[in-house]
């Protein structure tokens, strides 16, 4: 009953066109970011921002990156972690070695320089796909994590990690929590309104095209091999930024090897969890991704669990879950959400 | 020049491990179409409860082993109960991810179990060098690979001569016509991952006392993947040449090469010659071409 | 959708538009195409009947790129054409239908017909990302013509359903409408009425006449319902075991004896 489509009619294809066709969606989106721009940033502790706004914004974004890739364009990869450290680590020897290079700038180029090496290690995909694939991306995972570990990359810092680098942009430096917050705020916003475009557009369609049946894709004219890099050089750029921020704004170090295999997992599963093929899905994954290990380890204190038994669990439980969501909703949250819209439209009649 | 050839040597023993660990994937993937994740988890699970038992119950060996026979062995149904039956319509990549599902629950319940310390695992396989003429080689090292021939002499004698194995071949070559002469696909699948959960012992036997029974050991069983994609999944003389393949190569590797471009390139060798070889020939080196028909 | 003048070609003046000449095609030791050689004229509604395993769809497959031929040359638009792909064979015009239905089954019927104006699309990925501009002229240019091809087919409440969840004869409408989205000069249909009750099979015949007659697209067809190609045809070929055993308008088809024995006395009307 809240949820009424009836009396919202489209005269327009502009109007059906619209990202939120429906008055209720649109005054839930604004309420959403008021909160986050307005609400949080006066009220949060630096501890919320940290352990919980931080890694679920830039995660979310991440997961956009992936799901591209394999929600919309049917591909898999198990390199995420080694691309979110290709565009920490470019990222950091542009800043570094090029002096006053204005940071904009540079974190855009590392999202290039990822989206490059994205389309190299995306080539085997014109050639295979599913589980051989996934083992070739580990081939990425596995190399970039080794090739970031050289001396030169790190500028032959003694200890293996390095220091992001002050940054400020226009003059505004950037050094509070609340104020790097807000940074990746606008960043993960806007990139994700750029992503909704690109799926909702010639761009989209082509990619679930190849995805559905590639072979049919083709007598349409869609060219495979390039629609498919075109997807790896997307979703890298998108992921690579992920890890700039990563780097950046949230950890401020910078460590090759933190963008382990399990970080590849953990964002594969945000996809699967939250949806695949559906933004607003890779946001529920991440956000429930981030929270499963803190809810857990707060009932393991509860228990009286220590910290390695909790980790331990934590790993039981994700393959649990990814099961269970495979087996019973394959399109996850995202899906879960929609038919609760579904429900909601006719509540309180039954159907 | 006898220095390389051990290089050499050393190398195609070892990639005989890798193939060890492999040899459970064709299978579980010629009977069943499934790639198992899991499988190099499935290796650091049973490692884990034989060393366990061992040292934190003090059964013997001896028993220890054959107890985990009979886990792998209700695991498998487990599986094939909860995982394979339910997803047994669903495209191949989403059981695909299932089976990375399992790779995690298998992985937690090892740890939840066992902890994570490092653990020792050592059957009595003989240590030290020994010489092949002028070549000094680890006996270890033969042995194991000695082992693992003989269990992949072992499989191929049971699918090529027993009622299940050839009821295996069936269900391989069409799971539609296996049916129809009235194989019950859930049994042979039960029956093919307890197979590859009995091959799993064997790998953790050999792995274990080679590296010592921890979580890491999974980092090392992974490096079966890119031998799985070079030797074509469906070919078991593939997987064991392969393994060759691989091993000598990243064997070499690592004694040239390494020293040159900055040491531990161990890690990832093996995917980017899996990776190359995948742009010039997909079906590896015996597997089956992968035809699509409209 | 403008009305246009009934451009009829009059098939005994129209250019050839596709020529096949000597095509042979195997697979391993089996011959599936055997010196096989005809010619569809621009505008004309063409036919490729015969039993089961005659070769027909392998011969479609030729014309739009996914088989190559062993020998024998396919010239399409006076250009012999050499070993192509099925996306090139797109761009030069040739639109396609499947025997069992190739729809993205994921997508909703607008978004599947959309993909059909893949080709005419020419915003780039950076102006789709910010939809500005002319991505997003485009984006109303194609919809506008998807509208119109989405009302032609009659199944407009069906715009937003996902395809899967559609019933058969609605799927090979949406199929239609995807290939002619391309905006196409040679359609190959495989089949599109099978499995059709006879209701369905006059409305499908009724879109491809239209098309052809209002749009002036070439069609070439496969199809076993022989009621069906002598309405429809303005020419025929004949395919049994590889080869061609006749060709020739829907009378002289009729009448051929090749043909006749080859579906055991099989008559106009009725099913094959």
């Amino acid at each position: 009953m809240f949820y009424k489509k009836s009396g919202q009619f489209k005269t327009s294809y502009d109007a059906d066109q619209a990202m939120l066709p429906l008055l209720q969606e649109r005054i839930s989106i604004f309420v959403i970011l008021a909160v986050a721009f307005l609400v949080i940033p006066l009220v949060a502790t630096t501890y919320v921002i940290n352990s919980l706004l931080m890694p679920f914004l830039i995660y979310s974004l991440a997961a956009v990156g992936l799901n591209i890739l394999v929600g919309y364009c049917g591909q898999i990869s198990l390199g995420t972690g080694g691309f979110m450290a290709v565009g920490a680590i470019s990222a950091w020897n542009i800043i570094e070695r090029i002096p006053d290079m204005p940071v904009l700038a540079a974190f855009l180029l590392a999202g290039f320089i990822t989206s490059a090496t994205g389309v190299v290690f995306g080539l085997p995909a014109l050639r295979i796909k599913g589980f051989y694939l996934a083992v070739t991306t580990l081939a990425a995972q596995f190399f970039l994590i080794w090739l970031l570990q050289q001396p030169w990359f790190l500028n032959y810092s003694a200890t293996g990690v390095i220091s992001a680098q002050d940054i400020s942009v226009m003059g505004w430096t950037i050094n509070t929590p609340v104020e790097k917050y807000l940074f990746v705020l606008v960043v993960v916003i806007v990139m994700t309104l750029l992503a909704k475009n690109i799926v909702r557009s010639v761009t989209g369609r082509k990619w679930m095209a190849i995805r559905d049946m590639d072979v049919a894709a083709e007598i349409i004219g869609i060219r495979p091999m390039a629609t498919k890099l075109q997807a790896f050089a997307v979703s890298s750029f998108f992921i690579g930024i992920a890890g700039v921020l990563w780097g950046y704004l949230y950890l401020g170090q910078l460590e090759p090897a933190a963008f382990d295999v399990y970080v590849s997992f953990d964002v594969l599963f945000m996809v699967i969890i939250g949806g695949l093929g559906s933004i607003l899905g890779s946001f529920l994954g991440a956000a429930f991704v981030v929270l499963m290990p803190l809810a857990l380890s707060f009932l393991g204190g509860i228990l009286g669990l220590g910290t390695a038994m909790v980790a331990y669990v934590e790993t039981f439980t994700f393959g649990v879950l990814i099961l269970l969501f495979l087996l019973a909703e394959p399109h996850g949250l995202a899906h879960i959400l929609s038919v609760a819209k579904q429900q909601m439209r006719i509540w309180p009649f039954p159907y | 020049m006898t220095f390389f050839i051990e290089v050499v040597i050393t190398g195609l023993l070892g990639g005989l491990m890798y193939s060890t660990v492999g040899l459970g994937f064709v299978l579980i993937f010629k009977a069943s179409g499934i790639f198992n994740f899991a499988q190099p988890v499935m290796v650091l699970f049973a490692a884990m409860f034989i060393a366990g038992l061992n040292q934190e119950f003090g059964i013997p060996l001896w028993q220890a082993i054959p107890l985990v026979a009979l886990l792998m062995i209700g695991v498998a149904w487990v599986i094939e109960r909860f995982v394979l039956r339910p997803m047994v319509n669903q495209e191949p990549i989403l059981t695909f991810m299932a089976t990375i599902g399992i790779f995690f629950i298998l992985l937690g319940l090892a740890e939840m179990f066992w902890g994570s310390e490092n653990r020792t695992l050592n059957v009595g396989i003989p240590r030290g060098p020994v010489f092949i003429g002028d070549i000094l080689l680890q006996s270890y090292r033969v042995y194991s690979s000695i082992i693992g021939f003989i269990v992949v002499l072992l499989v191929v004698l049971f699918t090529q001569k027993t009622k299940m194995g050839r009821v295996l071949r069936a269900v391989a070559d069409d799971h539609q016509a296996a049916q129809a002469v009235g194989i019950r696909l859930t049994t042979v699948w039960w029956v093919v991952w307890s197979i590859a959960g009995l091959i799993a012992i064997v790998a953790a036997i050999i792995w274990g006392g080679s590296i010592g029974v921890q979580p890491i050991m999974v980092d090392v069983a992974f490096k079966a993947f890119p031998v799985l994609l070079l030797g074509g999944l469906t070919s078991i003389p593939g997987v064991i040449i392969a393994g060759l393949i691989i091993g000598a190569g990243e064997s070499v590797a690592n004694v040239y090469l390494g020293p040159l471009i900055g040491g531990g390139i161990g890690n990832w060798f093996p995917y980017i010659i899996a990776m190359v070889f995948m742009l010039y020939r997909p079906q590896g080196l015996f597997g089956e071409k992968i035809i699509e028909r409209i | 959708m403008a009305t246009q003048e009934t451009l009829r070609v009059d098939p005994d003046v129209g250019e050839v538009l596709l020529r096949v000449e000597n095509v042979e095609l195997a697979f391993g030791g089996v011959r599936a195409l055997n010196n096989v050689s005809f010619s569809v004229r621009r505008g004309e509604i063409f036919s490729i009947i015969g039993p089961n395993g005659a070769g027909k769809s392998s011969m479609l497959n030729c014309i739009n790129g996914f088989y190559h031929p062993k020998t024998g040359s396919i010239i399409y638009k006076g250009n012999r054409r050499s070993r192509i792909r099925p996306h090139r064979a797109a761009s030069q015009g040739i639109a396609r239908t499947f025997q069992n239905i190739a729809l993205f089954k994921g997508m909703s019927v607008l978004a599947n017909i959309m993909t059909g104006r893949h080709l005419k699309a020419e915003s780039t990925l950076v102006e789709n990302a910010f939809f500005l501009g002319r991505a997003r002229r485009e984006e109303f240019d194609h919809r506008k013509t998807c509208e119109h091809i989405i009302q032609f087919l009659e199944i407009q409440q069906y715009r937003k359903s996902i395809v899967s969840t559609l019933p058969y004869g609605l799927q090979k409408r949406v199929e239609l409408g995807r290939a002619l989205a391309a905006e196409p000069e040679l359609l190959l249909l495989d089949e599109p009425m099978a499995g059709m009750n006879l209701e369905e099979k006059q409305d499908m015949a009724r879109f491809i006449l239209d098309v052809n007659r209002q749009k002036g697209v070439t069609i070439c067809l496969i199809e076993h319902d022989m009621g069906v190609v002598m309405d429809l045809s303005d020419q025929i070929v004949v395919l049994d075991h590889g080869g061609k055993i006749g060709e020739g308008t829907p009378d002289e088809i009729r009448i051929n004896p090749h043909v006749v024995e080859a579906y055991l006395g099989v008559k106009q009307g009725e099913e094959a």
